[in-house]
């Protein structure tokens, strides 16, 4: 026993027993066993489709898709199938974009009331909270648009508000700005503007770098910028822009913006839904905050809101940054439910092409692409703005 | 009122009978006492005793339930600017420092003058930096706390409560949270600071610092006052039973 030293080379561990090789081996028969499905499925795929008498190609995108769809961007049933893809696709990133703003603000505004020292204020956020996270989206939408949306008054009967503001049953009209022949000038002024704004901008970057302070750089450029986009706009002779009234004719309203009923009960429902869980995900990171960062900035003398705005939820973004990715990513994805009230969005639209080319697979991988590549996208903007806000004070 | 203003000739703070209860846990249980100004007073007792639940009462961290404080001439009250004022004229220092992790030692010291005080940015800075000097620090001004050692921290967070030029500054366990020999670069800054003139009330454990620097020592027990005297005859003659045995077990170590 006591020639015993330790073991020094490692070729005297067996196989089965030295990590470095396990390791490999494991990954190594895990990748064969992944690509063995892969194939599986793959062929198993070929020849069903072989089956229906169908190939993989995506020449059919170039037919004349030959349905209408009820709103987007520019469409008529004659352009190809391709066009209407991306119609679907533009219309979900709208829905996504607006919804993830307003479910921001809504999340925010509820996720600080909870903490309150309100009984009221903080009980109504409470309720809200719970009633909306535990209802099924899919319920909520449709709630939205059978027992509100579509219960408003008829287009004659509409809710007017400030005279451009039209809301009934048949969807909301908003007035929209129409260039004139002035417009031109106008944005030359913009530009000179700009340039001007932008010098101011950089002058007062040298100065706060100067100085080593933090600061807001645009505090000059930005008020310059719009001075003389105020003064162009009543300067230039005839106004650039002028506001296109929806105006009644016939049966309905035409012209300005306009979002449909289907559009508004699937904006509410998704903002509703997710504002509810990025109350949660706001009120969890203030409270992550140690109550010791409350105390000292109450007692250097900083209000209620400054203390909110200056010292927490600099710190709270932190905490709350990854979860809010997944609430976007989650808000952007169950968009898809507009197939339940007619909204065309991607999959909805998809929808109808599979229905009408039976190119179900193309399409299908058509469609994961895209929420994918949009999800992805999102991630990667938040991860990055993730990495920024930890870099400082660590 | 009128005693009031006779004795706020030269009494800065006035606690008459003040309670307070943590739900049912009765913490503060009638203190009446007055700070002169420019008065070090050190605070001790056994832990749990209310000894800094008192000293949060008078900036209003926490809120007493009944009896008057009155600070300066302005009583503590459910008044918001009230609250406000009084939070401007008392400066607080925490056993666990309490810096704003996201912010550069210099942003620390800036922050309230600039948000609160309206102080032009570069004079804050100006002003910021040399409190930062008077306190040993100013080479680490663009440091962030996670960047200094605790001491240094606590050091800063001396300065960023002087820099709302406070007339009355509270002390929470300042050095308890410290390694032991970051303990006396803190304890010479308020050493200084007694120097200047500074009103102070220091809770704290350091019977050395007492001794060398208080003009009085209170001695609370289950929220109330047991004892108060100058430190030579607190230390050397206590007469109170609870006071003696504190001391006894204090200065084993």
């Amino acid at each position: 026993m006591e020639n015993n030293s330790p073991q020094s080379a490692s070729d005297k561990i067996p196989f089965w027993r030295d990590i470095r090789v396990l390791r490999v081996l494991f990954q190594v028969s895990f990748l064969i066993g992944v690509i063995l499905l892969a194939g599986i499925l793959y062929t198993n795929m070929l020849r069903g489709l072989r089956g229906l008498g169908l190939t993989l190609n995506l020449d059919f995108l170039n037919d004349e898709a030959g349905f209408g769809i009820a709103e987007g961007i520019a469409y008529e049933p004659s352009d190809a199938y391709l066009r209407a893809f991306w119609v679907g696709v533009v219309n979900t990133l709208r829905v996504s974009v607006i919804g993830i703003v307003c479910a921001t603000i809504l999340g925010l505004v509820i996720g600080i009331a909870r903490l309150s020292s309100n009984w009221l204020v903080r009980n109504i956020a409470a309720i809200y909270v719970e009633c909306f996270r535990n209802i099924p989206l899919l319920l909520q939408i449709l709630f939205w648009y059978t027992a509100v949306i579509l219960q408003l008054p008829s287009v004659r009967e509409s809710f007017t508000f400030f005279g451009g503001v039209f809301i009934n049953q048949r969807g909301v009209y908003l007035p929209s700005p129409q260039p004139t022949s002035g417009v031109k000038i106008w944005i030359g002024c913009l530009a000179v503007g700009f340039i001007f704004a932008l010098a101011l901008y950089l002058v007062r970057l040298r100065k706060l770098r100067q100085m080593e302070q933090p600061g807001f750089a645009a505090k000059w450029a930005l008020p310059a910028f719009l001075l003389v986009a105020i003064l162009g706009w009543f300067l230039i002779p005839g106004k650039p822009f002028t506001l296109e009234l929806p105006a009644l004719k016939g049966f309905n309203f035409a012209g300005g913006i306009y979002f449909s009923p289907e559009f508004a009960a699937l904006l509410i429902g998704l903002v509703i839904y997710t504002g509810a869980f990025i109350a949660e995900v706001v009120r969890s990171g203030i409270q992550s905050v140690a109550k010791g960062q409350w105390e000292a900035a109450k007692a250097i003398g900083l209000s209620e809101f400054q203390t909110l705005r200056l010292v927490i939820l600099p710190q709270a973004l932190r905490v709350i940054a990854p979860p809010l990715t997944s609430q976007y990513l989650n808000l952007t994805k169950n968009s898809s439910l507009a197939v339940a009230i007619g909204f065309p969005d991607l999959f909805n639209v998809g929808n109808t092409m599979m229905n009408q080319t039976g190119q179900s697979i193309p399409i299908f991988a058509m469609i994961m692409m895209s929420y994918l590549f949009i999800s992805l996208t999102t991630s990667a903007y938040m991860n990055w703005y993730n990495r920024r806000i930890n870099r400082i004070g660590r | 009122m009128a005693d009031l203003e006779n004795t706020s000739e030269d009494s800065i703070i006035i606690c008459e009978d003040v309670h307070k209860w943590f739900d049912d846990f009765h913490v503060l249980k009638g203190v009446t006492t007055a700070f002169k100004r420019g008065e070090k007073v050190v605070i001790c007792g056994p832990s749990g005793s209310g000894k800094s639940t008192l000293i949060r009462t008078i900036n209003r961290l926490e809120v007493h339930q009944r009896g008057r404080i009155v600070v300066d001439g302005i009583e503590l009250s459910d008044d918001l600017r009230n609250i406000e004022r009084i939070r401007q004229e008392v400066g607080m220092v925490f056993q666990q420092f309490n810096l704003f992790p996201h912010l550069t030692v210099l942003q620390n010291v800036t922050l309230s003058p600039v948000w609160v005080k309206k102080v032009a940015k570069s004079e804050a800075e100006s002003e910021a930096l040399a409190l930062l000097e008077r306190v040993g620090i100013e080479e680490h001004a663009h440091k962030f706390p996670a960047q200094i050692s605790g001491g240094q921290q606590q050091r800063v967070a001396i300065a960023r409560a002087l820099a709302m030029q406070p007339k009355i500054m509270l002390f929470d366990e300042p050095t308890s949270a410290l390694d032991p020999e970051m303990i006396n670069e803190v304890l010479d800054v308020m050493r200084e600071l007694a120097a200047s003139g500074m009103t102070m009330l220091v809770v704290t454990h350091e019977m050395g610092f007492a001794r060398e620097v208080a003009d009085r020592i209170i001695f609370i027990d289950e929220g109330a006052i047991v004892e108060e005297a100058v430190p030579a005859a607190f230390f050397d003659n206590p007469q109170h039973e609870r006071t003696q045995l504190f001391i006894s077990q204090t200065l084993q170590h």
